[in-house]
């Protein structure tokens, strides 16, 4: 009898009537409502989780290289930790502190401190980079190049990879740093400057906790 | 035709022909462009096999016009056997990258997700822009690789400062799998490892990111901007397909792409990640890497390489049953099953990649977990079939030509699937593998049957696309040849896999226990020659119907998803600024007591419209 056309329901997929209702995040304009152009903050979070997942993704693809490559053979001649890098670690750590002061106060509108604070996390994360470029030049004195051996490919991959998704982030920094202030009363600009600020620090903690666990695979599992 | 409707912000459509119809923001713009460049890659593909056949089945004969195009890869007109593997390479490549990927997931996927769910675009349009891009970048890439590879002339000059080219081939030599290490030390492993090698992995490496773009906007775009009313278990079919193939795309590409970037910087930079110490080629004993394991490049990229091959076919999977269920005029047998299907079938792909490496040495355990977790997919799969045979189970059917390919489609999964559960056993594995067996097997299953989905999908949406039918009599034409001519040509392979015909042979003049199943290659050669011809008549069919097809309006197969409640073809935002609201699902076909024997996702409840209203439920307002 399943499959007979006579024994269907007579209303939707699971027997009831639904009412028509907003489901989740689809539809941000309400029945009825007046026209307000559409702009939906979820849009923006769930696309960079989105994205993060892929991210990690590529990450892992390269961790297990870095494991199975680590094991599988004896021309593995660890690095030691250059020095420089103790750095970045602090000054990441410091920008992600700093970027969340700036959008906490942007939710609560005490907008002439944020901008400072956004330059703050933008010179931290510019100084991270010149950090990172810093521990290559001087490995690069020693005659450690990119195939010298294999933990020093991986060690020029993996913070290379990182440094330019970080250098994505920081261009969403210098964005939301220089972006003008909407007016008093611009709640779609307002809505639009909060939504990404919180996604670029979101993105930028990812940075953080990437940078850490790339630091950690790369110099303290083997 | 929707009862409870809201106001949208109306964008207004672009006028000027380069924002319209070359760098458009419109998903549906982007879908036919996808679409195009399928298309076009299809024929570059399809070119290839026909060579390749020509030279299996009468190898030695004279082509002057191979000569003519490719002097030092067929000299006198004749194939080298470099020149058949860097055919092999690029017909794999080119199918299993901008065919089988872009068409249906990038082309209808970009085309009618955002329709179906009721949304008036993609919720990133320039990212979707970007995607298509960026993956044409990356066709003219690997064009390029034939280019530099195979013209003597070119080869000389830029392929020498893109890393050497031999230029008797069309491109590189290494299968659409790359294997390391030949892949990976560049021109001491052979002709077409240099240049054409090199802009492979780059081609490989711009299409992961233009797919990756894709996936982040159909992931996003179906769980944010799903119309008033579109649950998620009212969503088509189509929809769940398209869905699962951006999960399993965002989650695969990466990993191929960071051991993309290891096997370029083997080849480049000369690291070892790939390549192990002391590989002798010829005489040329390498001593420039050590230690690295080939063996990880097969991890890195199969772990890709299987969801790919679901990547390829899910989306087949979803129009199929949305087809079946429209012209049996019944509702998908089991929706739900069908859903949890699907995503059994994308979850499992990720955990199977080793059936791909039986013999590369792996502990017999490993194979066996791989073994089993393999065959397990056989549970969902058949979960599909049996469902898709319910739902034609007592049905009238309407054989028109997209329902056609559906049923071909359905028919050529079982068949292509069945071999899966031998190759899948990592004991049947071992005599079956390098033999004809395994390319009659996915050739099938992934090629085309996906292939057959498309066929059914561009069919049956043509109409709404262009506001026109393809011919009828034209399609089933092609319909039957095909049907016909892919069982002839990839049946005998199977017997030839069976006998132990080794694949990516060039030709087989040399091994006396072939020689009884030469007549058997002829036969698969002329009925891939014959398929090959007919589909210029799809192509055909194709332009014609654009403008001179038999006019159709807005919902011509009468059936009942949300595509066919706007105009055929969609205004610019999809639904003329007010977005529809659902309040059924997406398969209501034979409803006792409707007026007709169909309701579409925007028809309210019967008993409601017609005690609200009393002229039935078109009038009727919340």
């Amino acid at each position: 009898m399943a499959t007979s056309t006579k024994s269907l329901p007579k209303t939707g997929m699971r027997g009831g009537p639904k009412p028509g209702r907003p489901n989740g995040n689809g539809s941000p304009n309400g029945n009825g409502h007046a026209f307000t152009p559409r702009f939906s903050a979820s849009r923006y979070r769930i696309g960079m989780w989105v994205a993060m997942a892929a991210i990690l993704m590529m990450f892992s693809a390269l961790s297990s290289a870095y494991i199975v490559r680590a094991a599988s053979s004896n021309d593995w001649r660890s690095l030691a930790v250059p020095p420089t890098l103790w750095v970045s670690t602090l000054l990441i750590l410091v920008s992600s502190v700093s970027l969340e002061i700036a959008r906490r106060k942007l939710k609560t509108n005490r907008t002439n401190s944020t901008r400072l604070w956004f330059w703050i996390s933008a010179a931290l994360g510019i100084g991270f980079l010149a950090s990172q470029i810093f521990a290559w030049r001087s490995l690069v004195r020693q005659g450690i190049y990119v195939a010298t051996n294999p933990h020093s490919s991986f060690f020029y991959l993996l913070t290379a990879t990182h440094a330019v998704h970080l250098f994505g982030g920081l261009l969403a920094l210098l964005y939301l740093a220089m972006r003008k202030q909407p007016k008093a009363g611009d709640d779609l600009a307002m809505a639009k400057g909060q939504a990404a600020a919180d996604v670029t620090t979101l993105y930028w903690h990812f940075m953080d906790v990437l940078w850490i666990y790339v630091f950690f695979l790369l110099f303290f599992w083997k | 035709m929707s009862a409870e409707t809201h106001e949208v912000h109306r964008h207004p459509a672009p006028t000027g022909f380069i924002r319209k119809y070359i760098f458009s923001l419109d998903h549906k713009v982007i879908g036919i462009q996808y679409i195009i460049l399928a298309l076009a890659a299809v024929l570059v593909g399809m070119t290839m096999s026909v060579l390749m056949r020509l030279n299996l089945s009468w190898p030695g004969t004279s082509w002057p016009i191979l000569e003519t195009l490719f002097p030092a890869g067929a000299p006198g007109g004749v194939m080298s056997p470099e020149f058949y593997l860097s055919l092999v390479t690029m017909h794999g490549t080119i199918m299993v990258f901008f065919v089988l990927t872009t068409a249906p997931q990038g082309g209808f996927g970009n085309y009618f997700l955002p329709i179906q769910i009721g949304a008036e675009d993609m919720a990133f349009p320039v990212l979707n822009m970007m995607s298509f891009w960026v993956t044409l970048v990356g066709f003219i890439v690997i064009l390029a690789a034939i280019v530099v590879e195979g013209n003597p002339a070119i080869a000389a000059s830029i392929g020498a400062s893109l890393g050497g080219a031999s230029g008797g081939t069309v491109g590189p030599i290494g299968g659409w799998t790359g294997y390391a290490p030949l892949s990976a030390v560049g021109l001491p492993a052979g002709p077409g490892q240099g240049a054409g090698m090199n802009l492979w992995i780059v081609s490989i490496a711009i299409f992961c990111i233009g797919s990756l773009l894709g996936a982040l906007n159909f992931i996003t775009t179906l769980l944010n901007m799903r119309t008033r009313g579109m649950t998620l278990m009212r969503m088509p079919l189509t929809c769940w397909a398209w869905f699962t193939t951006a999960v399993l795309a965002l989650l695969s590409f990466p990993v191929l792409l960071g051991g993309g970037i290891l096997l370029l910087l083997d080849r480049t930079v000369g690291t070892s990640f790939f390549v192990p110490g002391g590989l002798v080629f010829g005489s040329t004993v390498m001593n420039t890497h050590t230690g690295g394991s080939p063996i990880l490049w097969q991890h890195l990229f199969w772990f890709f390489g299987h969801p790919e091959v679901y990547i390829a076919i899910l989306p087949g999977m979803g129009a199929t049953s949305h087809i079946l269920s429209t012209f049996a005029r019944k509702p998908v047998f089991g929706y739900r099953a069908m859903v949890f299907a699907i995503f059994a079938i994308g979850l499992l792909g990720f955990f199977v990649w080793g059936h791909h490496m039986f013999i590369s040495g792996m502990s017999p355990y490993s194979a066996m977990t791989f073994s089993i977790l393999t065959l397990s997919i056989g549970v969902p799969s058949a979960v599909k079939t049996f469902n898709w045979l319910g739902t034609l189970w007592g049905a009238r059917i309407r054989f028109t030509t997209p329902m056609l390919f559906a049923i071909g489609f359905v028919s050529l999964f079982v068949a292509g699937g069945i071999t899966g559960l031998v190759l899948g056993q990592s004991s049947l594995d071992l005599p079956m593998h390098d033999t004809y067996f395994v390319p009659a097997h996915f050739h099938l299953v992934m090629g085309v049957a996906s292939i057959f989905g498309m066929f059914a999908a561009l069919y049956f949406w043509f109409p709404k696309m262009f506001g026109r039918f393809m011919h009828e009599g034209m399609g089933k034409f092609h319909f039957w040849i095909t049907f016909i001519g892919v069982y002839c040509i990839f049946v005998p392979m199977h017997t030839m896999g069976m006998v132990g015909m080794p694949r990516r042979f060039a030709q087989f003049t040399e091994y006396e226990f072939l020689k009884s199943l030469h007549p058997l290659v002829v036969f698969v050669s002329i009925s891939a020659i014959v398929t090959v011809l007919v589909q210029f008549l799809f192509y055909f069919n194709v332009i014609w119907s654009v403008f001179k097809g038999k006019k159709a309006d807005d919902n011509p197969w009468e059936a009942t998803t949300l595509e066919w409640t706007t105009t055929s073809p969609p205004p610019h935002d999809n639904f003329a600024g007010v977005l529809p609201t659902v309040y059924r699902g997406p398969y209501e076909f034979a409803v006792p007591g409707a007026p007709k024997d169909y309701l579409m996702q925007t028809e309210p409840d019967i008993e409601t419209a017609v005690a609200g209203a009393g002229n039935g439920h078109n009038g009727h307002k919340h």
